[in-house]
């Protein structure tokens, strides 16, 4: 196959593709090295952009798959109009967070930090495939372990688990914070040092900046 | 009786409200005024259970263990010793505690950003991710609790109890519509402006609550303990929040 017959080969297989196809499957697929894949799917992501498309080659969950590229979440609510929407709330986060970092785990270790039961949360994540059983764990009663899943390394946008910050490196950052914020409060804003650290982005206005967006 | 029950799906645990106590007050996790954050803690529980709101039983658990830190404090300094031998100290374990839970709420909050990161970001045979109010942060119950109370409290010589009337959740949540259809948003305070009675306040307090569920509207704040604003949500209004799963067909 010559090298542009191999792009669209490749091209077909990221946009049939329900979940990310890894190199390794791109490779058993289309029969390259994966040097060469690697290359070819550099040169359609140039190819995507060069031509302004809609699409674009996203990576994440240690694979490769077709997806929109952002600025059309308008239209696509329009198509969707149906669909309720779908965000995690709160205790599905922090339930979420305290698997990833600490899976396999089981359901009575996830209360045990978060001071309240999880069941329903678990099965909804469970449903989510968001989070999925990783075995059971070698003590009284075997319990079950949970474990996260490729389906939440898209859903943020994550290559691997180890791709979030430590949990020691929360803990400092969480400090920092916290001085920024009695510092705020014993001056009046004005008199704020113009070295003092800046503030890391809250979430409000990471949500501002992407409605100006939409 | 319980006349009317609201369960709430943006409750989180004991854990969580001690943490937004501490914050409120401005205390440090490892050096907490155990008598004030007691108090303050059962003020709200108190006001949970008077909202008749589905209180779970790891709250009173709590409550205990605070007061049990709390009478621990007020022994004399060779008691404390001895019960101290006796077993590991409360305190040190619910600061322990504390710390490792806050850990994992800045994990949340960090895939809470990532979430919204990739929002725009859509794929095939997979449920789209989007949100309609995404201006700024939610208020938590706890603000709202921690709003409804200072409500309360201001006006409470003006409530008279005189009169047993009986107000359904389903009137308050219409009338809640109605004010909201002329007006883009209202401040939390607003909302009691008609109110007369403890009782109207506690069923405008629920009725708030439950349209809050229903995803009729948000209650949002701009800043952290900041004011409260309501607003309707627009899609809301054309779309059944109990009828429309994900789970509908797509050709409807």
């Amino acid at each position: 196959m010559d090298k542009e017959k191999i792009k669209s080969v490749l091209e077909a297989l990221l946009f049939v593709t329900i979940r990310p196809l890894t190199l390794i499957e791109l490779c058993d697929i289309v029969g390259e090295t994966q040097n060469q894949i690697l290359e070819l799917l550099a040169e359609i992501k140039n190819d995507f952009a060069n031509r302004k498309s809609a699409l674009q080659i996203v990576e994440v969950a240690e694979g490769y798959q077709l997806g929109t590229c952002p600025g059309f979440s308008y239209w696509v609510k329009k198509l969707f109009k149906e669909q309720t929407t779908f965000r995690l709330s709160q205790s599905a986060l922090e339930t979420l967070s305290i698997v990833a970092y600490k899976q396999p785990i089981t359901r009575a270790e996830i209360e045990e930090i978060r001071g309240v039961e999880v069941i329903g949360v678990l099965e909804t994540l469970l449903e989510r495939k968001l989070v999925k059983i990783a075995g059971r764990k070698e003590s009284v009663g075997r319990p079950l372990l949970y474990g996260t899943t490729a389906e939440f390394l898209r859903h943020f946008n994550l290559w691997k688990i180890s791709e979030l910050p430590s949990l020691e490196d929360l803990a400092k950052e969480q400090e920092r914070e916290e001085q920024n914020d009695s510092g705020s409060r014993d001056l009046p804003v004005e008199e704020i040092t113009p070295e003092s650290e800046p503030a890391p982005v809250s979430q409000s206005q990471i949500e501002k900046g992407s409605e100006q967006n939409a | 009786m319980k006349p009317y029950e609201v369960k709430l799906e943006f409750f989180e645990g004991p854990l969580d409200l001690l943490l937004f106590l501490i914050k409120k007050e401005d205390m440090d996790i490892r050096d907490i005024q155990i008598s004030k954050i007691t108090q303050e803690y059962l003020a709200t529980i108190h006001l949970l259970k008077e909202l008749n709101l589905e209180l779970a039983g790891e709250f009173l658990v709590m409550a205990s263990t605070l007061m049990q830190i709390k009478a621990h404090t007020l022994l004399p300094e060779e008691a404390k010793l001895e019960a101290l031998a006796d077993g590991p100290d409360p305190r040190a374990e619910l600061v322990a505690k504390l710390l490792e839970y806050q850990k994992f709420k800045e994990a949340a909050k960090i895939l809470s950003e990532k979430e919204l990161e990739v929002k725009e970001i859509y794929y095939r045979n997979s449920l789209p991710i989007f949100e309609p109010d995404d201006f700024s942060m939610d208020a938590t119950l706890f603000d709202l609790l921690d709003a409804f109370k200072k409500v309360l409290k201001d006006a409470s010589q003006e409530l008279k109890e005189l009169l047993y009337e009986e107000i359904p959740l389903e009137q308050k949540i219409r009338e809640i519509l109605d004010v909201l259809e002329q007006k883009e948003s209202l401040a939390f305070i607003q909302i009691f402006e008609s109110s007369r009675t403890k009782r109207e306040f506690i069923i405008t307090f629920l009725a708030l609550l439950e349209l809050i569920r229903l995803k009729q509207i948000v209650a949002k704040q701009t800043e952290l303990f900041g004011e409260i604003r309501i607003y309707k949500l627009e899609e809301a209004v054309t779309q059944n929040p109990l009828v429309s799963g994900e789970n509908q067909p797509l050709s409807n």
